[in-house]
């Protein structure tokens, strides 16, 4: 389906500020590095730009629209977030993988599907659930829900029992079995790396949403499959799409309410 | 009163005598100077006040317990910027704020944690902007 | 008391020698592991609790051999088994003891693990699993510890101790309870996702700890001069039957529901975990032997002339010591997680270390078994 012009204005906006953004940081951290400059002693600084902030995150995902064999959402998250790469699936992390839809949404496969749907890439990731079961199990709050509807990790609490990653019914968590920090390929600098022992997550760039930029995915797709907005703001990207048909949530039965939509 | 196995008894306080004061009498007359922490990188070089978030004495005394709040705030709460005493108010970020200035981290912090003995486990995750560059 | 474990004859002091070094090999590869990682063990993204909190699930159970010999003794006037009321409870100490040990080895940060206290939240049933599992431990060193030096001492034990044993029966049912509900209360794990989760523990609980028991009580006649007594062993023989047939019928029920119902979700593991899926199939061979090994021992126990013949007996109590090992120690944590929320079917394969460390913890539970029933026997023969 083509979107509709005003749908392409707001995209193109976003897309604009996300070619921007990106020299943004860095130029923020010259000045609160310099506070002399008077970063540092003016009364209110809140930073280089507004927060983005929602009453309920959510995400839009159009697998129809990404470009076969295209990876740059899970390139652009794991570079954000110094996710490491071990090169072998035992020890393996991520925050974004790309699955097939019989494997996502089992309940809707069957034998007849057509190819166009059975071949596509799905992005899966955490789904920052309404009720979500691994802040539940967690026994000591590391995972827990804003109110915003992020599902954070702190890395500084989790004792790695690993309670969260059987709770998860989606295989959103990683464990990091190893050290991994030799494991990173380029370290950004402005995200800290995990170390081992700890689970860790997609945190929908929260990071990133405090300086008033979109998610990393969502600007490194170029073919528009993902979209991401406030859920309960009628005129938000999300919900522009939702409005416009039959959406799927991943396991809606468990009533764990994702966050992350479907658009087949 | 009858001490039962008197010689054992006595031996084993000595023994524990001696480890347990062992780091009074091996360090005596050793006494390590104060570690020297340099304060002159270019960004506090251009600073017209040279003043920390809050005031010298109350960093030195409490920056890890403000570290810790300041960590709370930002992972927990989303609290993203700090209001000091004197009512500046300053972006919370370890690599950013606090290395931004003291971008010497050797010579500023780890010279007086390694004369404290102190190991903040930090830098285990969080990136030394410059040993990356 | 203690300083009867200190003494002992030749063969004590050579068991006693090899579990150190069991433990101590143990520990050096848990060095190996706080150095490396989990990366260390088989474990992986998708099956992400292995061996070490099977045998944690499967040891709960173990620690079941307290309640089954108190609860006749204080709550029905048993008296057959006042003799061994304390083995029960030493027994369930060193479970317990391992229990926690196996929970603390699996943690990522192990430095951490204050975290648990330090923010408790009850919303997680391993917060309540970690308060019921140290009171059930507390419970059973002070009632154990105090009823023996009375005993010593030629006294009734004090008055004080019969509430705590009292408030040990429906704590040890609560341990296996929430140590059950860690796993069935997890909405995407179809296989774990069953209300008879804690009931079936308390099942195999009932059948593997007074087995372990019998076979303790039989070890100790042979080479401890103490005799448990024929009614004893024989009534515990009886619990054991009992329960090991209720633990085969919950099974049945439970392959029953996901089999005539048809629903794939519930099916696929079960298939996983009886025959294999897709040529994964490692862990069906292991539980093939303990279906068999289970209804051996449950043929042996039914029989009157069998049951009461004691090399048999010792046998059928090997079965299904083994057969529930199998059951809780491998199949019950890894199925859970094969087939994965993305059907992907991992292999599980414990690696050395992991079994290195595995079995120093077990060596360390055997070597207090080994001590508290040394001190047991020595007041017991008032050396």
């Amino acid at each position: 389906m083509a979107p509709t012009r005003r749908e392409f204005l707001k995209i193109a906006g976003f897309s604009a500020v996300g070619l921007v953004i990106p020299v943004l940081p860095s130029r923020s951290l010259a000045q609160t590095g310099t506070p002399a400059a008077g970063g540092l002693s003016s009364p209110a600084a809140p930073g280089p730009l507004q927060a983005l902030t929602a009453k309920r995150w959510a995400m839009t995902v159009e697998p129809k629209k990404c470009r076969p064999g295209c990876t740059d959402c899970i390139t652009a998250c794991h570079l954000e977030h110094n996710v490491p790469d071990f090169g072998n699936p035992k020890d393996d992390v991520h925050w974004i993988g790309l699955e097939k839809v019989a494997h996502v949404f089992p309940a809707e496969a069957h034998p007849r599907l057509s190819e166009s749907i059975t071949l596509l890439p799905v992005p899966v990731l955490c789904n920052h659930c309404e009720n979500p079961p691994c802040v539940r199990v967690c026994p000591t709050q590391a995972t827990f829900k804003r109110p915003d509807g992020i599902v954070m990790m702190d890395y500084h609490r989790c004792i790695g029992c690993r309670f969260c990653m059987a709770a998860c019914p989606y295989g959103s968590r990683s464990m990091n079995y190893r050290d991994p920090r030799p494991f990173i390929r380029k370290i950004n600098p402005a995200f800290p790396t995990r170390t081992k022992g700890v689970v860790e997550k997609c945190n929908f760039c929260e990071e990133r949403l405090a300086r008033g930029i979109l998610p990393a995915c969502v600007i490194a797709c170029k073919d528009k499959a993902l979209a991401f907005g406030d859920l309960e703001d009628p005129r938000s990207d999300v919900r522009l799409i939702l409005d416009k048909g039959l959406s799927l949530r991943r396991r809606p039965e468990l009533g764990t309410g994702p966050q992350v939509y479907y658009i087949l | 009163m009858k001490l039962y196995n008197r010689g054992m008894v006595i031996a084993g306080i000595v023994v524990f005598l001696i480890v347990a004061t062992f780091p009074l009498w091996y360090g005596r007359g050793k006494a390590v100077p104060p570690p020297d922490l340099k304060l002159d990188t270019p960004a506090i070089q251009g600073l017209k006040e040279k003043l920390c978030v809050e005031t010298a004495p109350y960093m030195r005394a409490n920056h890890m317990k403000l570290l810790t709040v300041w960590r709370d705030d930002v992972v927990r709460k989303g609290k993203r910027t700090y209001t000091a005493m004197d009512g500046r108010v300053h972006q919370i970020s370890l690599t950013g704020t606090c290395l931004g200035c003291h971008s010497n981290k050797k010579q500023f912090c780890d010279r007086c944690h390694d004369y404290s003995g102190a190991k903040p486990a930090c830098w285990s995750c969080h990136i030394i902007p410059e040993e990356v560059r | 008391m203690l300083e009867k474990a200190l003494k002992g004859s030749r063969g004590y002091g050579i068991w006693v020698a090899f579990l150190l070094l069991l433990v101590a090999i143990g520990f050096f590869f848990y060095l190996k592991q706080l150095d490396y990682g989990l990366g260390i063990t088989g474990m992986s993204r998708d099956v992400s609790w292995g061996l070490y909190i099977a045998q944690f699930t499967f040891l709960v159970g173990i620690a079941a051999s307290a309640v089954m010999l108190v609860l006749p003794y204080y709550l029905h006037d048993f008296k057959a088994f006042g003799k061994i009321t304390i083995l029960g409870e030493f027994l369930a100490v060193s479970a317990v003891t391992m229990c926690v040990t196996f929970v603390f080895v699996d943690l990522g940060r192990p430095d951490r693990a204050v975290n648990l206290i330090l923010y408790p939240s009850p919303r997680s049933v391993l917060f309540w699993d970690v308060i019921v599992l140290n009171g059930y431990l507390l419970l059973n060193i002070i009632t154990g510890w105090t009823v023996l030096e009375s005993d010593k001492k030629g006294i009734p034990p004090p008055a004080w101790v019969k509430p705590l044993i009292y408030l040990s029966i429906p704590w040890a049912i609560s341990i296996h309870t929430v140590t059950a509900f860690i796993y069935s209360g997890l909405p995407g794990r179809g296989f774990w996702l069953t209300a008879i989760m804690a009931p079936r523990f308390l099942a195999s609980a009932f059948a593997s700890g007074p087995a372990l028991l019998i076979l303790f009580c039989l070890i100790l006649r042979r080479f401890g001069r103490f005799d448990a007594g024929e009614k004893a062993i024989q009534t515990l023989a009886k619990i054991v039957t009992y329960a090991l047939a209720t633990s085969i019928f919950f099974v049945l029920v439970e392959i029953f529901t996901a089999f005539y119902s048809q629903v794939p979700g519930h099916m696929q593991h079960l298939k996983y975990l009886f025959a294999g899926l897709e040529g994964h199939n490692t862990i069906s061979h292991w539980m093939t032997v303990s279906a068999l090994t289970a209804l051996a021992a449950l043929a042996l126990l039914i029989i009157p002339r069998t049951r009461q013949k004691e090399p048999l007996l010792a046998l059928a109590c090997c079965g299904v010591f083994l057969s529930l090992w199998i059951e809780k120690g491998l199949g019950l944590v890894v199925t859970g997680f094969v087939p994965s929320p993305l059907e992907r079917i991992a292999d599980y394969t414990p690696t050395g270390p992991e079994i290195a460390i595995t079995t120093g913890v077990w060596a360390m539970g055997l070597l207090l078994i080994t001590i508290f029933y040394k001190i047991f026997v020595s007041v017991r023969n008032d050396e």
